[in-house]
């Protein structure tokens, strides 16, 4: 017969089979267990990757027909709307935060500068994946313009769409902020970016899920820490469904 | 000596919990998009191969549908059960465990052998033989050879953080999409063993209790094929492995 510890030992596993699900997701040791794991997979992956290895490109015949649009598919700001049917003349991407030179660039200003043009692949938390080819400026070199401050940690953005009642935003460390492929993106497929898809401009970072992907961006602030924005997250998806900050898993 | 090893009992209780875990958190997950595709890309409903069910609340962890709870908890969970599969592979081929019980002959792939398994595992005979027959071997070596590796590198392959250093391993597949197709298949398959083999362990309850124990190997009873039907029993009671 078994003896007395291993009834226990029985027993406790089947308690926690029951009742781990139920009780221990609430519980501040699963919070701190789950950010581990999201700290170590981020500095794992980077460690296997390097800061500056590249996501996957594709050849133009590999692109998904079309591109999902999700989230929010439109701007309900009239001046936004205004914009949008005159091709974004008055339009201005912001740079600033801990700058020393804050940027307020056009359209067009934006478009004169380096371009790098991208086929990779959008995956979203929920699981599909949509494939194109973004164009546009690399963050790294707005920052550069502006003069990013040795003391910003995270790069936010500031989107003009409001989601649940609430403004999007998103945020970055400065090592994906100043990764290749992170870009702020004006066309996609060859042509000015769709409203659906974040017109005049989205973010592609391209190692991390959709929820990262900031659409119609407006502003872009350096920072040393996101406690004081939004729900203290580092995005609207983080604060309002408490999706992981770091989404490359 | 015992039946089953120590190390094979701590992972296979660390693997059950994390198993239960994944499998039910990867339920929740689905239910955010309910479709399959093959190849690279995949979201439009029209192109899916598969439309899967929405899995109601008790066949999923949490019991309503929150993808980021879900997510928490299964990639969480990923690292018990990664570490585990490379664990018992480990010990496995150290301790004799996969060359005596699980690594098959030709011979076992006869169906002649499938035959004598089924019958030393059924009727008055069950529980008479000694090792592993052969339907056993083919199944416990489909899922430690096939189906644990697939779930773990196709997860690993969903990712697009792994996939920024190892795109090998997404192309592997065939892309994102039908790595994530395949993530899902094997997680079926695995739940198909999940469910013979607690049903075949819950025939003979003294199975469950060695797999905390360790159980007796019977020293007088060297592995062996198959019992044929006419030879008598020697070893009455010697409960088989489940």
């Amino acid at each position: 017969m078994v003896d007395l510890p291993r009834r226990s030992l029985l027993a406790g596993m089947a308690a926690l089979g029951a009742s781990a699900c139920a009780k221990i997701n609430d519980s501040e040791a699963a919070g701190s267990l789950f950010e581990a794991a999201e700290d170590g997979h981020r500095v794992l992956h980077r460690a296997l990757a390097g800061k500056q290895g590249l996501a996957k490109e594709f050849t133009r015949d590999q692109r998904s027909p079309t591109f999902r649009g999700n989230g929010s598919v439109t701007v309900a700001d009239p001046f936004y709307q205004d914009q949008l049917a005159k091709g974004f003349p008055d339009w201005r991407l912001e740079v600033k935060g801990l700058v020393e030179t804050p940027l307020a660039l056009s359209l067009t200003e934006i478009k004169s500068l380096p371009q790098r043009t991208q086929i990779t692949r959008h995956d979203c938390v929920e699981g599909w994946s949509a494939i194109g080819e973004w164009q546009g400026v690399q963050l790294g070199h707005l920052l550069d313009m502006a003069k990013v401050k040795k003391e910003a940690k995270f790069i936010v953005f500031r989107c003009a769409d409001l989601y649940a009642g609430r403004p999007y935003y998103e945020s970055i460390d400065m090592v994906d902020a100043y990764h290749p492929q992170t870009i702020i993106a004006h066309a996609l497929n060859g042509e000015a970016l769709p409203e659906k898809n974040g017109a005049p401009y989205r973010m592609r970072i391209e190692r991390q899920l959709g929820y990262k992907q900031a659409k119609y961006l407006q502003a872009i602030e350096a920072v040393t820490s996101f406690d004081q924005i939004g729900g203290g997250g580092g995005g609207l998806w983080e604060d309002i469904a408490g999706y992981q900050w770091y989404a490359g898993v | 000596m015992t039946k089953h090893a120590l190390s094979t009992r701590l992972w296979h209780w660390v693997n059950a919990i994390a198993i239960i875990v994944l499998f039910m958190t990867g339920l929740n997950i689905s239910n955010a998009h309910r479709h399959l595709y093959w190849g690279h890309y995949g979201f439009d409903a029209s192109e899916a191969w598969l439309h899967v069910i929405r899995f109601p609340g008790w066949a999923t962890i949490p019991g309503h549908y929150n993808l980021a709870v879900a997510r928490d908890w299964h990639i969480t969970m990923a690292w018990p059960f990664g570490i585990g599969v490379l664990f018992i592979w480990v010990a496995m081929l150290l301790n004799g465990h996969f060359r005596r019980d699980l690594m098959t002959a030709p011979k076992d792939w006869t169906p002649g052998a499938v035959i004598a398994s089924i019958k030393a595992h059924s009727g008055a005979n069950a529980g008479a033989h000694h090792g592993y027959n052969s339907v056993q071997k083919i199944l416990y070596g489909g899922v430690f050879g096939v189906l644990l590796p697939l779930m773990l590198l196709t997860g690993l392959a969903i990712s697009p953080g792994v996939a920024g250093f190892a795109p090998w391993l997404v192309d592997v597949f065939g892309g994102r999409q039908s790595a994530r197709s395949l993530h899902f298949i094997a997680a079926w398959g695995i739940f198909g063993f999940f469910v013979i083999h607690i049903v075949l362990a819950l025939l003979d309850w003294r199975l469950i209790l060695e797999m905390f124990t360790g159980g007796k190997r019977d020293a007088a009873a060297p592995p062996a094929p198959p019992q044929p039907e006419s030879l008598p029993d020697a070893d009455e009671g010697a409960p088989a492995h489940g």
